[in-house]
């Protein structure tokens, strides 16, 4: 068997690496060990809350995990996990290139993340109580390392920006012979959007986290009102970038299941060049909608009434690319492998997601919901179930690509089917809680919530236990899966007409496309 | 153009331009002095960007990717101000 890129071993052949698919392997650990630790925390809040007294952690020790839960799960796994891993691994691939067109930025940006994680984690020795959004004016005067973590961030921040810039110039400049704009796979038109909204979105919060400093460290009042700041001003530049980097997190899982329908549906994709621009709709309407998080923070009723009309545009896009995948199923011959059960699991707990969201940026029920469980059962449909399933549709329709192995199949279906229900038990739970007025981020509660949220607690354990099976999967098929053949799936977009593990050049010659990669069901594979 | 003759030029210029914005806020002027500061500040910006990044030379598309971000900082400028011009 070849062991194409994987060949070299030993630690400098992945240090020093050049190859975008070791760096993207590289990022995939990183973010998944994250994935893991940010999930155990979860796990022992959920725990906590099957009490609504004093539980077996401190109320203060409960602040301190859900902040690390949030922290490292937003800035260490979800905003990476698909781009920077995925990503780096399939842009090139997809292309038809051989590699980035900055390789050495890439390995760069791969360390400055690590070198992001180890201040981070630095500033966590003490305990770290704000909360992943950091507001001031607590945020400017608690005692925790708050502005440690913010440089850690900063630096994590800077290597999503590089990754962006990376990904940019590559889609310009890279491509093919014959791949044109209208020939690009779905995914890189999502990658394409997100790289965007990484490089114009991220320095936002870099600087913010620079004003926070100097307001820490200097005194000098950018926040506090004794001083002629403003606390308000902190959540517009926080949102500003956190608002349009949660399509950081979604359009590349959306990519990736515009990319797993039409090859598990044998059917060309449904209104391609739709799904391709509402990327782009949705990157730019991303900017438009920050102060929806900010309508009873005390901001004006003019910027909330503005706020809320706008956020009402980004359903339109993504409207789009659901009613796209769903015309794209209709009439199709589907088969249902595991990278198709998460797609549509996806598109299932992404709906729900979705169209809950309406309802918190309407004026009116926000203020019945704001900062409910309803909030966090929301962003858990469309974070969870909508990037994460993206990650793991993805994860597995390429792990042959990436490894040369394939999945225990069997196994890769009873996880998902674990794992999906337990999710839905756990944030429906989570969605009549907060319509009944349960707040989040509380360590004690009302005895009257305490049934839901035994409920929601029991169905995490089948989420988490779904979760491992999923890991467990991926571990031993490593080294005890079948041989990969180089197309199992029979797809036509570039990565499939090469080696699995692909050689470390990628490509024995480089192709030249004359087609779209979406004609399924027309010819079978390509001539 | 360019060469090393430009570059001091520039560099001179970037300097005095930040000897008159020191020597600006020692004058109260009120709003001025922001709008003193804040112009300057961009007219040393623009000299960064056209002469040591090269944008002066480069291709339209360079230009337009280097000046799309002026927009979105216009946004953040427009959506905050929706906010605290009308706030009771
Ligand atoms: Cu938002």
């Amino acid at each position: 068997m070849a062991d194409g890129y994987l060949e070299k071993r030993g630690f400098r052949a992945w240090a020093f690496t050049l190859d975008h698919k070791r760096v993207g392997v590289m990022y995939l650990w990183t973010t998944l060990t994250f994935f893991l630790v940010g999930g155990l925390f979860a796990e022992l809040l959920r725990l906590k809350l099957m009490t609504p007294g004093p539980g077996f952690i401190s109320d203060k020790t409960y602040n301190v995990f859900f902040t690390l839960h949030g922290a490292l799960m937003i800035f260490l796994f979800i905003i990476p996990a698909i781009p920077s891993a995925l990503g780096n691994f399939f842009i090139p691939l997809m292309i038809g290139a051989r590699d980035v067109a900055f390789p050495r930025l890439n390995l760069a940006s791969y360390w400055i993340f690590l070198a992001g994680i180890a201040v981070v984690l630095g500033s966590l020795a003490g305990p770290m109580d704000t909360g992943w959004t950091f507001y001031t004016p607590y945020s400017a005067k608690t005692g925790a390392a708050v502005t440690t973590l913010s440089f850690g961030l900063f630096l994590v921040g800077m290597s999503s920006i590089l990754t962006g810039l990376n990904f940019i110039v590559t889609i310009h400049t890279l491509r093919a012979p014959g791949m044109s704009w209208t020939r690009l796979p779905l995914f890189i038109w999502g990658m394409y959007a997100t790289s965007i909204i990484q490089v114009l979105a991220t320095p936002v919060i870099g600087i913010t986290f620079i004003l926070l400093a100097a307001e820490r460290l200097f005194g000098i009042g950018f926040f506090d009102p004794a001083k002629g700041g403003d606390p308000i001003l902190f959540q517009h530049f926080f949102w500003f970038y956190s608002h349009p980097v949660v399509y950081v997190m979604i359009l590349p899982a959306m990519g990736i299941i515009s990319e797993i329908i039409p090859v598990f549906a044998r059917k060309p994709i449904f209104g391609y060049k739709a799904i391709a621009y509402s990327s782009m709709a949705i990157a730019l309407a991303g900017f438009l909608v920050w102060g929806h998080h900010m309508f009873v923070s005390g901001m004006s009723g003019v910027a909330a009434f503005i706020f809320s009309l706008l956020t009402f545009s980004v359903a339109v896009p993504t409207g789009v690319k659901v009613f796209n995948w769903i015309a794209t199923l209709y009439r199709g011959s589907i088969t249902f492998e595991s990278p198709m059960l998460y797609a549509l699991t996806f598109i299932f707990l992404f709906i729900i997601g979705g169209l809950t969201g309406p309802f918190l940026g309407s004026l009116g029920t926000n203020v019945q919901l704001h900062d409910t469980y309803f909030v966090v059962a929301h962003f858990h449909y469309t974070m969870m179930g909508g990037t994460v399933m993206g990650w793991l549709a993805g994860l597995h329709y390429w792990f042959p690509k990436m490894t040369g192995r394939m999945l225990n199949e069997r196994l890769a279906r009873r996880a998902c089917l674990v794992m999906v229900a337990g999710f839905n038990v756990t944030f429906i739970s989570m969605f009549i809680l907060g319509y009944k007025g349960m707040p989040r981020r509380w360590a004690e509660y009302p005895v009257q919530y305490q049934t839901l949220h035994i409920i929601a607690t029991v169905g995490s354990w089948f989420l988490a236990a779904g979760i491992l099976a999923i890991m467990w999967n991926f571990w031993r098929s490593l080294t005890k899966g079948e041989i990969a053949p180089p197309n199992p799936w029979r797809g036509l977009t570039l990565e499939w007409t090469t080696p699995s593990p692909p050689p470390a050049d990628n490509f024995e010659v480089l192709p030249t496309v004359t087609d779209w990669p979406y004609s399924y069901g027309r010819k079978e594979g390509r001539e | 153009m360019g060469g090393r003759r430009t570059y001091m030029l520039i560099w001179a210029a970037l300097l005095l331009l930040t000897a008159v914005t020191l020597g600006i806020s020692f004058l109260h002027l009120g709003v001025g002095n922001a709008v003193i500061a804040l112009s300057l500040a961009s007219v040393k910006a623009a000299l960064v960007g056209l002469y040591f990044m090269h944008l002066r030379r480069e291709s339209a598309l360079v230009r337009a990717f280097a000046l799309a971000p002026l927009l979105f900082l216009a946004l953040i400028i427009l959506g905050t101000l929706s906010d605290t011009l009308f706030r009771k």
